[in-house]
């Protein structure tokens, strides 16, 4: 059974459900504006979340989300109702109590307390709202609240009221039929009063017609009760509550003794039970009358849960990810030594293998869908900061955003929430223009950033675009120059200047650590993509706006690789990397006066760069046409060609990190384990390239070996 | 014999609190998440008391409440509504789709289990 801590788990999982379907909501709500011509399925849908918020925070006494709730609720529910018609400024209120919310929730889930000015705040916005309507109809209050129901409260009443005070009542209750069509029994009662005192029941005989005059589904007897209680009178008509509406019922106070002989004497053995009544109600709670066939038993006729879920220790997923790793490893070396045993591919065992390959993957693929999530919760947190972005510049801004479902690991969606917020707040401070410019230019007033996500070719691309005036080159230019980044006069590419804006230092604010600070630069976005296995690219075009795009691999545990040979060393190249593999002729390759080699490749000129060399194994050599050249696109969309000896093998390789003990080493991302047991490095070819390029900006970065 | 109780709410924190209290106290639970598949669940059982919540997708409390009464095996079932809001309307409403009670969130074991014990025979 669940305990409590298990139910409030269950609470907040299912808020950040709720949450979700309300930011849905609204924002289908907000699309609908125009037409004044709601869905209610959807505006109803945005009730029940913030409806059902409020039932569970009030389950856990959670007072600031029930009071909060309620309010939201409430202009909700007005506009459920009709008496309200969405329009924009409506929904700003509303985008902003459902920041609250959220706000207010996580701040419930980890025990913290938020300065109630807000939600005062909001919650005053919202009755504005509402009070227009209530004051034309003072009646109409169509939910009274009450956070802690009195209905119950035994104990409160017990102790308020002095002891030993006995009342005597005289009940007279003539059920309608209506009150046994509504699932209630006269017996129900009786049992009530007996839990709250004594009680003495007759029927009265009169009322009872003669046989031949009795109708079949027509209620004919009243019955006459003495009550007597030391309960106070509310809990008495308590008792009453759910069939007062179905009977005829008196109920007087009376002077003890005389009533009680009276009534006694009007008809039958008052300690029995009424005719109608075959079970004792003391054992009630135990009893059932309605007996279910054991054949028919509900809990054998429920069919499955529609959407079952299990609950899983994060801890344990990881365990298996790390164990299945290790499989993967194990199928590689198995093969290998099969090879090294000179089994054929034909052979049974082969075939075995074979199998046990695919069925590992398969293993793999489902292990790593456990950490799948969509990128939606990320992407509806980015309205929010939209939303505060807009607010605080003024400027009127609208986010579009595509492929919510695409699935990334979990961590990668826990750690991009920062880069993404900081992107997202540049696109409004810094991408869009203010409202008079871009009228100006003949753009929409409202500005539009776009969110996008989708699968690409194994990886996950993330885009942040926004239609505003590009990068001004120039002034970057010459914030470059100014901080030392760049030597005057710099022949720099369109591409090469954006990129700058990613170099440490050109901020033009202190270097601050915490992400979600203003004026952090654009550095601190990529490394921390860059820890992600990810890369990060721009592109702009004055006037049009500028593009950001995260390109992410699905999974952090595995990666496709090219097994290659470098002077000997085994190394792995990612091959989401590598657009191409050639052997040139000696014709194709050039060499520049400076001594660096290019390769033509149908009329593109692409550097070559010995991996070899720049890895210190050899020193630098010209080009030998046994060895083989990959093609690779780095994040700033350039290509360079990486010089290896040999390629051996294509396959997926376990990604074995290399920071927690070698800290951060260029060039290489991390290493892994090959079937034979040997340890291979993952080449970054990002770094590599990045290192050799014929720009230096910053010298010291250079390697000790280059040159 | 254990007292059979049918709880209809689309939250899975109320069913999960349901659940909780009430097989606690002896009884077994079945749940359902909306009025649609309450129905279902009536089909073939007969418990001995039914709660369900008002606001819901697909079928809400009061159509469901009517579609029981209205059916043959269950239409004398006691069903007792859950809502959080104690407000006469409310009360009125689900007594007029044929509710036998009412349970006012937040509802806690006790209160859960007397006001099943107004209702159960």
């Amino acid at each position: 059974m669940a305990d409590r801590n298990e139910i409030r788990d269950t609470f907040f999982l299912e808020c950040e459900e709720l949450l979700e379907a309300l930011d849905d909501g609204l924002r289908e709500i907000d699309g609908l504006i125009s037409t004044e011509n709601q869905d209610p399925e959807t505006v109803n849908a945005v009730f029940r979340a913030v409806h059902s918020i409020k039932g569970g925070a009030g389950a856990f006494g959670l007072e600031d989300l029930v009071e909060f709730a309620h309010g939201f609720e409430t202009a909700l529910d007005f506009l459920r109702s009709g008496k309200l018609v969405a329009n924009a400024e409506m929904l700003r209120v509303f985008y902003r109590a459902n920041d609250r919310l959220l706000d207010l929730v996580g701040a419930a889930r980890d025990g913290e307390i938020l300065d109630p000015a807000e939600s005062s705040d909001v919650l005053a916005a919202l009755e504005t709202m509402t009070a227009e309507i209530t004051k034309d109809m003072p009646s109409d209050t169509p939910i009274s609240f009450e956070p802690m129901s009195l209905d119950f409260d035994f104990e409160a009443v017990v102790t308020a009221d002095a002891p030993g005070d006995h009342t005597n009542y005289r009940i007279r209750l003539t059920p309608k039929t209506a009150l046994y069509i509504h699932g209630n029994d006269p017996a129900h009662v009786i049992r009530a009063l007996r839990d709250l005192g004594q009680v003495r029941v007759a029927i009265d005989p009169t009322t009872i017609p003669s046989f031949k005059d009795c109708t079949a589904g027509q209620t004919h007897i009243t019955w006459d009760m003495n009550f007597e209680t030391e309960e106070p009178e509310h809990v008495l008509f308590e008792v009453f509550d759910f069939v007062e509406s179905d009977c005829v019922l008196q109920i007087e106070p009376v002077d003890a003794a005389p009533d009680a002989i009276q009534l006694a004497s009007s008809a039958q053995d008052l300690e029995k039970e009424p005719p109608a009544e075959p079970v004792n109600p003391d054992d009630s709670a135990a009893v059932s009358l309605s007996l279910v066939p054991p054949a028919a038993k509900p809990a054998s006729s429920v069919a499955a849960p529609k959407r079952a879920t299990v609950r899983v220790d994060l801890e344990r997923v990881d365990r298996l990810i790390n164990v299945v790793g290790e499989l993967v490893i194990n199928q590689a070396m198995l093969a290998q030594c099969a090879e090294n045993a000179g089994i054929t591919s034909r052979d049974v065992f082969a075939t075995g293998l074979e199998e046990f390959k695919q069925l590992s993957r398969e293993i793999q693929e489902s292990v790593m869908a456990i950490r799948a999530q969509p990128v939606k919760s990320l992407f509806q947190r980015m309205a929010r900061i939209v939303r505060e972005a807009s607010a605080s510049t003024g400027k009127s801004v609208r986010l579009v955003t595509e492929g919510e479902a695409t699935e990334v690991d979990k961590t990668v969606v826990e750690k991009l929430a920062d880069p993404l917020t900081h992107m997202v707040r540049n696109a409004v401070d810094h991408g869009l223009e203010l409202t008079v410019p871009r009228q100006a230019t003949g753009k929409p007033e409202t500005g539009t950033v776009t969110l996008s996500a989708a699968h690409r070719s194994g990886r996950v691309i993330i885009e942040i675009s926004d239609d505003g005036q590009g990068i001004d080159r120039d002034k970057v230019r010459q914030i470059a120059f100014e901080k030392d980044l760049i030597p005057e006069g710099a022949e720099l590419t369109d591409s090469e200047i954006d990129n700058l804006l990613f170099l440490p230092g050109f901020s033009t604010a202190d270097q601050v650590s915490n992400l979600s600070g203003r004026g952090v630069g654009m550095d601190v976005v990529k490394s921390a993509i860059h820890t992600l296995g990810g890369r990060v690219s721009i592109s702009s075009v004055p006037g049009q706006g500028s593009t950001f795009t995260i390109s992410l691999p699905l999974t952090l545990a595995v990666l496709e690789g090219m097994v290659v040979d470098v002077a000997g060393e085994t190394m792995v190249i990612p091959l989401s990397a590598i657009l191409e593999t050639l052997r040139p002729g000696h014709d194709a390759v050039h060499t520049l006066g400076t001594g660096d080699q290019v390769v033509s490749i149908r009329g593109t000129i692409v550097p070559i760069v010995d991996l070899a060399a720049a890895f210190g194994l050899r020193s630098a050599e010209t080009y030998d046409a046994a060895r083989v050249l990959l093609l690779v696109e780095t994040e700033g969309n350039q290509i360079c060609a990486l010089v290896v000896d040999r390629i051996f093998d294509q396959r997926q390789v376990v990604i074995k990190g290399l920071e927690d003990n070698y800290g951060h080493v260029a060039g290489v991302v991390a290493a892994t384990i090959l079937g034979d047991g040997q340890i291979a490095l993952i080449v970054d070819p990002d770094t590599v390239f990045e290192n050799l390029q014929p720009i230096q900006i910053a010298p010291e970065r250079l390697y000790a070996s280059e040159g | 014999m254990a007292l059979q109780v049918l709880a209809v709410d689309d939250s899975r924190t109320i069913r999960e609190m349901l659940t909780s209290c009430l097989t606690s106290a002896g009884c077994e639970v079945v749940v359902a998440q909306d009025g649609v598949e309450g129905l279902e669940r009536l089909s073939g059982a007969q418990p001995d008391v039914v709660i369900t919540d008002i606001n819901m997708p697909r079928m809400n409390g009061f159509e469901f409440i009517s579609a029981v009464r209205s059916g043959e095996q269950n239409r004398h079932v006691p069903i007792l509504v859950l809502t959080t809001e104690s407000a006469d309307d409310l009360k009125h409403r689900a007594r007029s789709a044929g509710a036998t009670g009412w349970i006012v969130k937040p509802f806690d074991e006790l209160k859960l289990i007397s006001a099943i014990r107004r209702v159960a025979t």
